[in-house]
């Protein structure tokens, strides 16, 4: 058995229904859980982007990415580990009010790992991070041990490539190219 | 303007469809209503085959497909209409057949209420079709219909469903037709890499052993010929799968048998033995492959195939070329030298022999006792013509069947492989017909799966589709049964089955029946129905507990196989 990495897979979509559906059934058809997902527009007009990671090993990785590529309507897959993106999440903690003014720790504790608060009112104060996952999950931690914790939740994951130019858009290109050639302009 | 349902109509017409296997249904009605004025009189533009049952039309299309190389049209209504139609889907999706299913839906304003017979058939047909989508406008009506081809068709083909909301079926449009060639996020065809071409061809230079496994890619590529031309230079022995059994002539010298858990002997033994394996157009499925672990892991393994996620997915390639073998083939032949393997070739014989002696022979000839399924096939396959289309359904019939049986003339088979699915057989002859209507079409079915689409029998009555049935009647679900017996301690758990009198069924149906039992009677018997015109059904009754053999059991190495059971 290869060992088991988190995997992120950046997929390039057309804007059509239920492509989602088909890319998460790549993942439910092998029983690979998902373990963050982010849909948004990308920089390409009419283009969605999804960030997804995963735990897998790269033989799996690789035939899922393949899996979902295949799809009709998916522009372009690939997979990548941690040092080839640079990776940002959001965590945001609800808090006592109450406990965060009894313990002094608490602030010193929220400023240590770099997060703000956003809102303060009697009942409860909302901090934010911004980071990788580890820090995200380290303020929770640190911040557990206190007992102030009301509510957690933490983004999934976006992510942009270490490299120069989105490749989908080199493929998109490429792909103009070919249909110029064939006189078929305009055709999704 | 036009209606949708028109609309519809000049799209499918504009796509060159000429029959249409349907079943009608409320959600559909509309479309049914512009068929009845293109089916007949001045605008008569298709033929509409009324099925017996939605399962029907989709293996009838793929059958249509299979032979023609074309699209095959399956026209239903929604909800069980359109669930109806889902094993054909799936089965088109595993053996790469292109059909496009048009379903009926309720009107978008209905959907996500429940409505009567409202199905997200979308939602269910996504992850076992190449492409599913619902055409919510009249408008898009000629977009989605050329896209839907060009997708079924192009690359390696497969199922697409379109879903057809009631309202897009009557709402009015200006028609437009259009060609869709193209699609920006999908490279039905990569781009041919000659620098793994000229690795490949190195390899190839440099094999003693060279072996090549032929599949349905070489058919689906149409290039039965640059196949030839390759092997034909290189002098490499080459196998087949079950599905691309036609895609090399059964007589070519070069031909070695056919792959896979009861192919033949030779090839099976010779994977493990070969320096270089050369896969074009198959998908390494564990019914060829047996034990992935140790599959020909002496070779170098190149792969050609139009499918990018085909490669590396269950055997690891040296050298994979990823394009249509229409193009790589010629490409790797221009490359290669003149080559002779004949010692290498010599070496099959005796392997070849030994299966002829224990295996074939006894099947083929058999001297005394009941009937057997091989001496069936084999009367069948040297009294019919030379391009005579075999069809099969699931089972020791189809393993018989493609294992005796000859193929001269290329898309000479259509048979459930991937899915395995029983039922398929009668209505895949139904297509067959109508696709190659100066073909004869043979189909052989089990005493079970002639069951399973029985219905179709009305569709052949009604059409007097001249279907030559070969009813191979064990009493028994045969496969299972063996399985049972080899592994299971002849445990015979409900394999055993009681069966109808098929003499009366053939009679109710109007179709001509004979009866075969006695082996001197097998000849005439199949001389009859063959030249007898329209549709027909010979039962043969059949040694009720035959193996279908040689065999690699489940899980074992190819290397494994058994030429008799028990050995
Ligand atoms: C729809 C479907 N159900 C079940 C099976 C499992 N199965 C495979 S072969 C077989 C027996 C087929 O019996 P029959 O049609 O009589 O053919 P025989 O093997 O006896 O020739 C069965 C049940 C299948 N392949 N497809
Ligand atoms: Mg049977």
């Amino acid at each position: 058995m290869e060992e088991k990495k988190l995997y992120t897979l950046l997929v390039y979509s057309e804007n059509i229904a239920g492509i989602l559906n088909q890319i998460t059934a790549v993942f439910t058809r092998r029983q690979v859980n998902i373990e963050s997902l982010n849909v948004s527009a990308s920089s390409i007009p009419g283009v969605h982007k999804y960030t997804i990671t995963a735990w897998s090993d790269e033989d799996q990785i690789v035939k899922i990415t393949k899996q979902i590529e295949k799809k009709i309507d998916v522009v372009k897959a690939n997979y990548f580990t941690d040092d080839q993106l640079f990776i940002r999440e959001s965590g945001l903690y609800k808090l006592s009010t109450q406990d965060v003014l009894n313990n002094p720790e608490i602030s010193r504790t929220i400023r240590r790992h770099d997060a703000s608060i956003i809102e303060v009112n009697p009942t409860y104060s909302i901090v934010m991070k911004y980071g990788v996952t580890d820090h995200i999950i380290s303020l929770y931690r640190a911040l557990d041990e206190f007992g102030c914790v009301l509510q957690y939740t933490r983004s999934g994951r976006i992510a942009v490539t270490r490299g120069m130019q989105e490749e989908v858009s080199k493929f998109l290109e490429q792909r103009e190219q070919s249909t110029e050639q064939s006189g078929n302009g305009g055709e999704i | 303007m036009i209606t949708g349902s028109e609309a519809l109509m000049r799209a499918l017409q504009n796509e060159g469809v000429e029959t249409i296997f349907g079943y009608p249904g409320g959600s559909i009605m509309p479309v049914y209503d512009a068929l009845y004025d293109y089916t007949r009189g001045p605008q008569k533009a298709f033929d509409h085959i009324l099925v017996r049952h939605e399962q029907g039309a989709t293996h009838a299309a793929e059958g249509y497909a299979r032979v023609t190389g074309r699209v095959g049209v399956a026209l239903v209504t929604s909800g069980p209409g359109a669930t109806n139609t889902l094993t054909g889907v799936a089965d088109a999706m595993l053996d790469s057949t292109p059909i496009v299913v048009i379903a009926g839906q309720v009107p978008i304003g209905a959907l996500g209420t429940d409505a009567f017979q409202e199905v997200d058939l979308v939602g269910v047909a996504q992850p076992i079709s190449k492409w599913s989508y619902q055409i919510r406008h009249a408008e898009d009506i000629a977009w989605a219909v050329s896209r839907a081809f060009y997708i079924a068709r192009s690359g390696r083909p497969g199922p697409v469903v379109l879903d057809f909301p009631k309202n897009a079926q009557t709402e009015m449009v200006v028609f437009k037709p259009r060609h869709v060639d193209f699609v920006r996020s999908y490279v039905a065809y990569p781009e041919l890499d000659h620098d793994a071409v000229a690795r490949a061809a190195t390899l190839i230079n440099q094999a003693r052993k060279p072996l090549a496994l032929v599949g349905q890619g070489v058919e689906l590529g149409n290039a039965q010929e640059e196949l030839r031309h390759f092997l034909e230079k290189a002098d490499i022995p080459a196998g087949r799968t079950m599905l691309g059994l036609s895609a090399l002539p059964s007589n070519h010298p070069l031909n070695v048998g056919m792959l896979g858990m009861h192919g033949n002997y030779a090839p099976n033994l010779k994977e493990q033995e070969c320096d270089v394996l050369i896969a074009i157009g198959m998908r390494f499925s564990d019914r060829v492959t047996g034990n992935l672990k140790t599959y020909a892991r002496q070779a170098k393994v190149i792969h050609l195939d139009i499918d990018r996620s085909e490669i590396d997915k269950n055997v690891r390639t040296d050298v994979a070329v990823v394009a249509d073998c229409k193009e790589s083939l010629p490409a790797l032949t221009a490359l290669i030298q003149k080559g002779d393997h004949s010692e290498w070739r010599q070496s099959f014989l005796p392997l070849a022999e030994l299966e002829r002696q224990k295996v074939i022979e006894p099947a083929i000839h058999p001297a005394n006792g009941p009937l057997l399924m091989g001496e069936v096939v084999n009367a069948v396959a040297e009294l019919s013509p030379d391009d005579t289309i075999l069809v099969t359904d699931v089972g020791q019939n189809q393993l018989f069947a493609t294992r005796y049986f000859k193929y001269h003339h290329q898309r000479s088979i259509c048979t459930s492989g991937g899915l395995g699915t029983m039922g398929y057989g009668m209505p895949a002859a139904i297509g067959a017909t109508f696709g190659a209507p100066n073909r004869t079409v043979c189909c052989f079915m089990g005493d079970g799966g002639f069951q399973m689409c029985i219905e179709e029998l009305g569709t052949i009555m009604e059409q007097q589709a001249p279907v030559k049935m070969i009813l191979l009647n064990n009493h028994y679900l045969g496969n299972v049964r063996q399985w049972q017996d080899m592994f299971w301690q002849r445990r015979k758990s409900f394999t055993r089955m009681m069966n109808p009198c098929y003499e009366l069924i053939a009679q109710g149906y109007g179709i001509p029946y004979q009866a075969v039992t006695e082996r001197r009677c097998l000849r005439d018997a199949v001389s009859k129905m063959l030249s007898s015109p329209g549709p027909y059904i010979m039962e043969c009754a059949i040694l009720e507990d035959d193996d279908v053999m040689p065999m690699t059991p489940p899980g074992m190495s190819v290397s494994d196989m058994m030429l008799e059971p028990g050995v």
